[in-house]
């Protein structure tokens, strides 16, 4: 980033965004009369040809993604980017170009979309640049595992070696039906357990994320103990709270239930897999809204930018180890509500 | 956004009717026990169990139970089957890598009379009741004819430590050719702890040998079921204990009991005396019906049903012992628990199928015999060498080949035994051809008069009904066992 004066060498930039107004004439792209502010030093921009600048990767922030596509093969109950059908055929090389442009110092990074396995081919490319790009930062990668259905895929994810990589794959359910339901394509449930065990066959690290909604919560201890069975060697199980974006939002009185009504199944199925010896977490909850037992499972997850607390948590003792809100559930009374927990309040439970 | 349109549940739904995937039942007076091939398990009431046998169960929480734990399917049958061919691949896995335990009779020579001892001598005779060098270098290249890559090399008795020059020669050589072949090999001794002197502990310090020894109560109990020369071995266990910790580490010394007629009734002063020897864990055996035992008439002396009553006394013992804030464990329960509450292959050699002889343990007797388990070579004792598998100087992969092992490998295939394969316990329980040989007279033996059965059942019974109806504490307790 330069401050731009007159016409200096422009020689190694692609482009140039001025806060100033004004059209001058350059040897490079020129988007005027934006603000630059937020902007930091090695962050990395997208300036489509209209002139609209976003911002791909901020070097200071710890939840930066890569969103492989907006395609899916599923469509989530609750999904909060809801899939588009979008052409996606430039993705792969503008993505591998981010990677190289990134800071190789980045510790963590994370491929979402869409599914990102729809790139196919594709995606094992990013992730081989990134091995070559940024052989320090883990990756996450979300995905809904089923195209791991194929062996051959989960065999040359493996084939990439990749140092430090984990695949997120959501189970909704220890029942295909329900599984499939949530995720509103049949078979789904198949094809992302099977997926499982092969990314597990050729030894590819994975995480469960289960989502806890409406339809999940009734089963969480026999969905824990599914996971046990059969998905013993999970890296990671994490049981997530509801965000209340994108169809979430549109679904809301379908999917919402009270974290009151799920505590003690919570309570059962955190206590079964961590006592079996799984390493598990639960995000996006309040710790309000947990029993106490299973305050040490609770992490921080939230994105920082999506991150908020409401007023009424101003007492609260223990705000500075909770997990808060999204942002967006805050405009839902029934998704905030908190019990701020004080030296009483805390007695008061525990007699 | 506006709502998006979705398809409903039943769409998702199976619209054909389900087949029944293999499993066991076991009726309860108020329900049915179902287990399946990979130890999952799952209760319905009587009339659920009806429907369910009858293709009539509809769809609610006992059918989804059901369906989940791959009891039933309603879908493509071809996933259930994978789920399940992995998890009896993972329960199996005992079986990979063949012999695991080895174990060394470096010497028949004990300073202990115990009465129900199996093998054991007093005697001075070194040349004809001890290992030699030769045997035991023949003995060490079949251990590592094993293919295994994790081994346990175990000294018996007698007691191992009269002959303890040639343990130091076994444990330096096998730890020499380990290195080469990059195989793990961890070292126990059984010993009753009283020739116990320092050059035993620095070698056993250096080398990180664990010890394993007896202990059956308290003082009057252990002297009256351990009798030695003066009186006094439960003097020298102690103090030896404590030795041995300082010098080893607290966790290198573990303790079995074994339940004589002298016993019953005084399960809790047993566990007392272990607790307050700092033990954090008991192994409450019954006699086993070889040896000295046998021959003195102590196997007889009680039946499966006193034994359950004095296992069950001590068991609930512990757990109040738990309750009460002292962790402490019964290893039995641990064992069992594990098959019941675990994915996981359980290598615990006296309960396994098929049975572990040889393929699982193998001894090298003192005299170079080789035999198909600790029982076996007790059994030879008593002049009944059935289950010799050969000799030091013969081919391990003969013998490891050879029909008779086979034929013992099947016929301790619970599956295919009369009485266990329709038992509900099966995927549990485990079998042993030497033990029905010798109490029965041949090695498939028969159930319905089979003590060991009768013991194993009365112990599901009894953890199945704590699982359904136990109080949270006690079933949170087992959790914890399985998973340690
Ligand atoms: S009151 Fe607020 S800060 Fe306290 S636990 Fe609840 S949400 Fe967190
Ligand atoms: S020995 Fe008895 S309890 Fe064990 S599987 Fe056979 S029948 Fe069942």
């Amino acid at each position: 980033m330069a401050a731009l004066v007159g016409t200096e060498d422009l020689s190694g930039y692609l482009a140039v965004i001025s806060e100033e107004g004004g059209p001058r004439s350059l040897s490079v792209p020129l988007v005027h009369g934006v603000s630059i502010a937020h902007l930091d030093d090695r962050d990395i921009v997208h300036i489509n040809r209209r002139g609209y600048v976003r911002t791909v990767i901020r070097n200071q922030s710890v939840s930066n993604s890569l969103f492989a596509t907006d395609r899916c093969n599923s469509l989530c109950l609750m999904c909060s980017q809801p899939p588009r059908e979008t052409d996606d055929r430039a993705k792969v090389a503008e993505l591998t170009r981010i990677v190289g442009l990134m800071d190789p110092a980045t510790k963590e990074l994370g491929i979402t979309g869409g599914e990102p396995t729809l790139l196919g081919e594709g995606l094992l490319e990013i992730i081989a640049t990134c091995k070559a790009r940024l052989p320090n930062t883990a990756l996450h990668i979300l995905s809904n595992g089923r195209r791991f259905w194929y062996s051959s895929y989960a065999r040359k994810l493996a084939a990439v070696e990749h140092p430090d990589l984990m695949v997120g794959i959501p189970v909704y359910s220890d029942i295909d039906s329900l599984h499939d339901y949530v995720v509103q394509a049949k078979g789904a449930f198949d094809e992302t357990i099977i997926g499982l065990q092969n990314l597990a066959r050729f030894d590819v690290p994975v995480e469960i994320r289960v989502v806890i909604q409406r339809h999940t919560a009734p089963r969480l201890p026999e969905l824990a103990e599914f996971i046990y069975r059969n998905l013993t060697f999970a890296s990671h199980v994490a049981f997530m709270g509801l965000e209340i974006t994108g169809f979430a939002k549109a679904n809301l009185d379908q999917l919402w239930i009270p974290p009151e009504d799920y505590r003690v199944g919570l309570e059962a199925a955190v206590t079964r897999l961590a006592t079996a010896g799984l390493n598990v977490s639960i995000y996006n909850h309040p710790l309000c809204s947990l029993p106490e037992s299973l305050w040490s499972f609770s992490r921080q997850s939230i994105s920082d930018w999506k991150n908020e607390f409401p007023p009424e948590c101003e007492p609260c003792e223990v705000r500075p180890s909770c997990g808060g809100f999204f942002a967006w559930n805050l405009n839902h009374p029934q998704a905030c509500k908190v019990r701020p927990v004080t030296t009483e309040s805390l007695r008061s439970t525990a007699s | 956004m506006k709502p998006a349109f979705f398809r409903p549940l039943e769409l998702f739904e199976s619209a054909t009717s389900y087949r029944l995937l293999p499993f066991r039942f076991h009726r309860q007076d108020d329900c049915v026990l179902l287990t399946n091939e990979v130890g999952e398990f799952e209760f319905v009431d009587n009339a659920e169990f009806s429907s369910l046998v009858a293709r009539k169960l509809e769809r609610g929480d006992t059918y989804n139970s059901l369906k989940a734990k791959h009891f039933l399917s309603d879908g493509d049958v071809r996933v259930p089957l994978e789920l399940l061919a992995t998890k009896v691949r993972t329960k199996r896995e005992f079986l990979s890598g063949f012999t695991r335990l080895h174990i060394f009779v470096v010497s028949l020579r004990c300073d202990h009379t115990c009465p129900y001892c199996q093998v054991s001598r007093v005697t001075q005779d070194r040349n004809r009741f001890d290992m030699s060098v030769d045997t035991a270098n023949k003995a060490i290249d079949w251990v590592f004819s094993s293919p295994a890559p994790e081994m346990k090399v175990e000294f018996q008795g007698g007691e191992p430590t009269l002959n303890w020059p040639l343990v130091e020669h076994i444990v330096v050589a096998v730890e020499a050719r380990a290195a080469l072949e990059t195989r793990h090999i961890d070292f126990v001794l059984a010993t009753n702890l009283s020739a116990l002197d320092d050059r035993v502990l620095a070698f056993c310090r250096e080398h990180r040998i664990h010890l394993s020894t007896s202990l059956d109560g308290p003082m009057d109990l252990h002297n009256a079921n351990r009798p030695r020369p003066g009186r006094d071995s439960y003097e020298r266990f102690k103090t030896n204990l404590s030795r041995a910790r300082a010098e080893l580490g607290h966790d290198q010394v573990s303790a079995l009991m074994t339940t004589t007629p002298a016993s019953l009734g005084r399960v809790k002063e047993i566990i007392d005396e272990y607790v307050s020897l700092s033990f954090d864990s008991i192994f409450l055996r019954p006699i086993s019906p070889y040896g000295f035992a046998k021959r003195t008439g102590l196997d007889h002396s009680y039946g499966a049903q006193t034994f359950l009553a004095f296992y069950r006394e001590g068991l609930e013992y512990i757990i109040e012992l738990n309750r009460r804030g002292v962790p402490f464990i019964e290893a039995y329960a641990q064992i069992i628990l594990r098959k019941i509450l675990t994915p996981f292959s359980v290598g615990y050699v006296d309960l396994q199928n098929p049975a572990a002889l040889g393929t699982g343990v193998v001894v090298y007797n003192y005299d170079g015999d080789v035999y198909a388990s600790d029982e076996a070579r007790m059994l030879a004792e008593m002049g009944d060498k059935s289950f010799r598998l050969g000799g030091v100087s013969d081919r391990y992969e003969d013998v490891m080949s050879s029909p008779r092992l086979q034929r013992w490998a099947e016929s301790s295939c619970l599956e295919a035994m009369p009485g266990c394969s329709e038992c509900a316990y099966l995927p549990y329980c485990g079998s042993d051809p030497v033990q029905n040989w010798a109490t029965q007279g041949d090695t498939v033996g028969h159930r319905p008069t089979s003590e060991f059965c009768a013991r194993q059942t009365g112990l599901f019974e009894y953890f199945f009904d704590v699982l359904r109806n136990g109080d949270e504490f006690t079933r949170k307790l087992f959790l914890a066992w399985a998973s340690m």
